[in-house]
């Protein structure tokens, strides 16, 4: 018994049919409590006053937002080493939600940065990656679309988000070199002296946790329907050669 | 492989093959800038390393999506697949001959419309050095997209977005070295960094692009 | 409700836009996944009619 054999459609259909009620369930409660703890029950800041109560958006979304790629970037290396179709579709799977997460991260941060920096938009190193990684999410996705055949897409596209990523993080550091900015330092870490104090740091937690299972809700909802879609393709296919 | 190299310069000089489409190109940037921002000279001087950055970039991007989109057409791409050199060395030669006819000239163009944008005199010598360290990534990252996208019918939009967020890091390096350049400023970072994406995309990327041709052929 | 202050229009805000594009999200995923699956089975039975 290994991890490979979720690798088997077959099998991968079985145990997420079985498990994806659950853990939607959970994902639901963990995130209404985290966003409802945050919101309703946390203080304002002696600084930021209310618009601290973004935090348990923007830094969760923030978060997933990198998450999905290093999942797709696991995935798509995972179906070029091994050939596991389950791995290529769970990663075009997941590019769709990390960009709407990066959406979202980039979004809160705008409105935040407009009453705390005094501007919308800022060129700020950490803003102008999520630009830019979103910017990477939208290449992926079109080369998803534009590929016709299955498993050529699942190739160019793997080779696309491991190229990808180097350059990603290359864009970081040369954007970080290009410009110093405003933002915030890290909100969660374990040593960090800039760090938030312990009452948003539980909220801020269950909300990542939050996002975290509402992402992989969503990766294995749409896996599934991928999984379908092949499956599609290959009975019409078969149906138009008899 | 010389003999590669100099098929691909021969037909990119012969007439249509958008040698000077590319040049021409960048010159019409240049020029149409100034109508957008106005005839100032001190913010053009200001702008002027990175308007110049910019413009080699569209320029360099037009013709990416002839690296292979021509021999895949008259299947002389399928003959390089199955002759005995390494599509990796194939991908190469093709990128530099991509760079030779774009990346080059523009180095040498450049302190030309330099000029046109009131470019501080200091800062033509490292805009030509920025130049001709950073082009031939341009063309190399720009061989890449073009690999991937060499199968498709209508791959050229989808090249210029899948190359351009490629080229951010690129670009920023560039164009921060010449910048620094016209104002005097320590440049040693910037330059070995656009030196070290150079290095860095001629050792890994023809890997890529020859693994994306490879799966586009089959 | 709580007291947000000045800052009731951009918090609200951006709670609202999130949980929006999240909801879009998820019915978008939902309703592609319920369309495939019905298209599958319909796919299915003709093909095992058809043998």
């Amino acid at each position: 018994m290994s991890i490979w054999e979720y690798a088997n459609p077959k099998r991968f259909m079985q145990v997420s049919a079985a498990v994806l009620p659950w853990l939607s369930a959970l994902a639901l409660v963990t995130l209404v409590t985290g966003l409802v703890w945050g919101f309703f029950f946390t203080p304002d800041d002696f600084r930021m006053g209310a618009t601290v109560k973004i935090i348990y958006i923007h830094v969760p979304a923030a978060t997933m937002a990198t998450g999905a790629w290093f999942m797709m970037l696991v995935a798509s290396l995972v179906w070029l080493i091994r050939r596991h179709h389950v791995s290529a579709l769970a990663a075009k799977a997941g590019a769709p939600v990390g960009m709407t997460m990066t959406l979202i991260g980039l979004f809160t941060g705008a409105v935040w940065g407009q009453p705390m920096w005094g501007t919308w938009w800022a060129w700020e190193p950490r803003l102008t990656s999520f630009l830019i990684l979103f910017l990477f999410y939208l290449g992926y996705m079109a080369l998803w679309e534009a590929v016709e055949d299955p498993d050529t897409a699942a190739d160019l596209t793997s080779v696309l988000c491991i190229v990808g990523s180097v350059f990603a993080v290359l864009s970081r550091y040369a954007v970080l070199f290009w410009n110093r900015g405003l933002h915030q330092g890290a909100s969660l870490s374990m040593d960090a002296e800039e760090h938030v104090s312990d009452i948003y740091a539980w909220p801020l937690w269950v909300s990542i946790i939050g996002f975290a299972l509402l992402f992989v809700c969503l990766v294995l909802l749409r896996t599934r329907t991928e999984i379908r879609a092949r499956r599609l393709r290959a009975l019409q296919a078969r149906e138009r050669a008899a | 492989m010389r003999a590669l190299l100099l098929r691909d310069l021969r037909l990119a000089i012969r007439a249509g093959g958008g040698f000077g489409l590319s040049l021409a190109f960048f010159l019409i940037v240049t020029t149409l800038v100034p109508f957008g921002v106005g005839p100032e000279g001190g913010t053009l001087a200001r702008i002027a390393p990175g308007i110049l950055w910019l413009g080699a970039l569209l320029s360099c991007l037009l013709s990416l999506d002839r690296i292979f989109a021509l021999d895949r057409e008259d299947g002389s791409l399928d003959l390089l697949a199955t002759s005995p050199a390494p599509m990796e060395g194939v991908v190469a030669i093709k990128a530099a001959a991509h760079w030779l006819t774009t990346g080059l000239p523009l180095t040498f163009v450049a302190p030309a419309l330099g000029l046109l944008l009131n470019l501080a005199p200091s800062g033509y010598g490292w805009l030509m050095l920025s130049l001709a360290i950073g082009t031939p990534a341009l063309s190399l990252i720009g061989a890449f997209g073009a690999a991937l996208t060499v199968g498709l019918k209508r791959g050229g939009l989808l090249l210029s977005l899948l190359v351009l967020p490629l080229y951010v890091p690129t670009l920023i390096y560039g164009a921060e070295l010449a910048r620094r350049g016209a104002e005097g400023l320590p440049v040693l970072t910037p330059l070995l960094m656009l030196a070290g994406i150079t290095l860095g995309t001629a050792a890994l990327l023809p890997f890529a692009a020859a693994a994306a041709i490879r799966v586009n052929l089959r | 409700m709580v007291d947000l202050g000045k800052y009731t229009a951009t918090v609200i805000g951006a709670y609202g836009v999130t949980i929006a594009l999240l909801v879009i999200l998820i019915w978008v995923s939902v309703a592609r996944g319920r369309r495939m699956a019905a298209r599958l089975q319909a796919q299915e039975r003709r093909s095992q009619r058809n043998g």
